[in-house]
């Protein structure tokens, strides 16, 4: 006999279903209750940087764009600084920049929209630099537990050829469903970061 | 007086990686009894990532973003009275899998009425809409990781499944942790509710103590006589290994 090993096990994940907006995103599921909501942009007036935004859909495994997705992101500055006390870099974050996000797809075109700036390259492990990116958390109905990818940008090509995650993934192909495509609008610059939850095209999706 | 121990350096503990996630207590991405994971579900392997600063920070949210009555669904959607139903407190502690409370993190719920109807514009079901009752509510664990809401008990809830599929009575749960890495989204179902055995979503869940862990029991200790009952609800995220000899450099 040995001493017993006392961990408690993680609570198990579920799926956040269809109405995940009413206690996420209430002004979505129709109503007004907080004082304070969350939304989609990340960082502030105030915030220094290029704006973007980062655009898309999360797209099922018949071609259909998910309507009632949720995602969540997660992002430095753009000095590679993340808003977290355990970033011991020396380096300032702004006081506006929360640097995450809440968004919700719109429910007739499916489309998700992040109104954020363009992260600077961040620290990786062993000395590495990883190229600029978004961390993405994805909750839906269907999806028991949440899909964890990142969104890189097309603009970073030199950084992006170095970056030890995109490296990590085996079939170079595959390293082209995280990179976000550069694009202007109106003056605004879009990113376009379709999610293909599943089949030929499907995202590369981590266990962090 | 000081004892001088020249060649012995202070045992260092720095706090480092999330514990691995133990895939087998959490449902995979394809369950075919819940339909919707059919086509919802990656089929290629998930590319498991050793983590850096990316995945070990995450969100940190203060009090001023919470509201004052935002823990109490009893009155934080109240208009012209109280909303209807069995009045509960739902308490617990957050902590990590090595029983390590977790304070100041960000705890969501959100959840139907008395009869099962959530107020939500793309829920149709008859049951009516209580006009005093919006469902939802977050609050931040206090120093020890203790959390609590007010709220009505909510009511099973029929959906197109099998033609005949009814959710148990249960609660949404968000919760945080201090990394993006812990992020974790359940349900918590009530102790006795004959309908959990029979739910397609709660057998997502392949391992039966698993699922015994979403069951919350009824807490008389921690109810308020002539008042609400309570119901007590742990929730653990992922722990974190501590490096105990650490002789490598900072960000590796």
């Amino acid at each position: 006999m040995v001493q017993p090993l006392t961990y408690f096990k993680e609570t198990p994940s579920q799926t956040a279903g269809p109405y995940v907006h009413i206690g996420l995103a209430p002004a979505y599921a129709g109503f007004d209750i907080f004082e304070n909501n969350f939304s989609n942009v990340v960082a502030g007036p105030n915030t220094k940087g290029e704006r973007i935004k980062v655009k898309g859909r999360v797209i099922d495994g018949t071609g259909t764009p998910v309507r009632d997705v949720m995602l969540e992101s997660w992002q430095a500055n753009s000095e590679g600084k993340y808003n977290h006390p355990e970033d011991s870099q020396d380096k300032a974050v702004e006081e506006d920049f929360l640097g995450w996000g809440r968004i919700c797809s719109d429910f007739d075109t499916g489309v998700y929209t992040i109104d954020t700036i363009k992260p600077g390259p961040v620290p990786g492990r062993n000395g590495a630099i990883q190229a600029p990116h978004i961390s993405l958390w994805i909750v839906a109905r269907g999806i028991n537990i949440g899909l964890q990818t990142r969104v890189y940008f097309s603009d970073e090509v030199a950084a992006n050829a170095k970056d030890p995650v995109l490296n990590f993934v085996e079939q170079e192909e595959r390293r082209q469903t995280l990179i976000a495509q550069r694009s202007e609008e109106n003056g605004e610059v879009i990113y376009t970061f379709d999610i293909y939850l599943q089949g030929e095209q499907e995202t590369v999706f981590f266990d962090v | 007086m000081t004892i001088e121990r020249p060649n012995r350096p202070a045992m260092v503990r720095k706090p480092g990686e999330y514990f691995q996630r133990d895939r087998d207590i959490h449902p995979p991405a394809f369950t075919p009894g819940y339909k919707t994971s059919v086509t919802r579900s990656p089929q290629k392997a998930l590319l498991s990532l050793e983590q850096s600063l990316s995945e070990m920070t995450g969100p940190v949210f203060n009090h001023n973003a919470i509201g004052e009555l935002d823990h109490d669904m009893i009155l934080n959607y109240a208009k012209d009275g109280e909303p209807i139903g069995q009045r509960i407190i739902v308490h617990g502690r957050v902590m990590d899998e090595s029983g390590k409370g977790i304070p100041n993190t960000l705890v969501e719920a959100w959840q139907a009425n008395a009869g099962g109807r959530y107020r939500h514009k793309k829920d149709t079901y008859l049951a009516p809409i209580d006009p005093n009752f919006g469902g939802c509510g977050r609050c931040l664990t206090d120093e020890e990781g203790y959390y609590y809401f007010r709220t009505i008990k909510p009511g099973p809830y029929p959906w197109r499944n099998y033609i005949n599929s009814w959710r148990p009575a249960h609660i949404h749960l968000s919760i945080f942790g201090p990394s993006f890495s812990q992020r974790l989204i359940t349900q918590m179902y009530f102790e006795g509710d004959p309908l959990i055995d029979i739910c397609p979503i709660v057998k997502t869940i392949p391992d039966e103590e698993a699922i015994k862990r979403l069951i919350a029991p009824m807490d008389l200790n921690a109810s308020v006589p002539l008042d609400c009952r309570a119901y007590k609800f742990d929730i653990v995220l992922r722990g974190r290994r501590s490096t105990l000899f650490e002789n490598r450099l900072e960000g590796n």
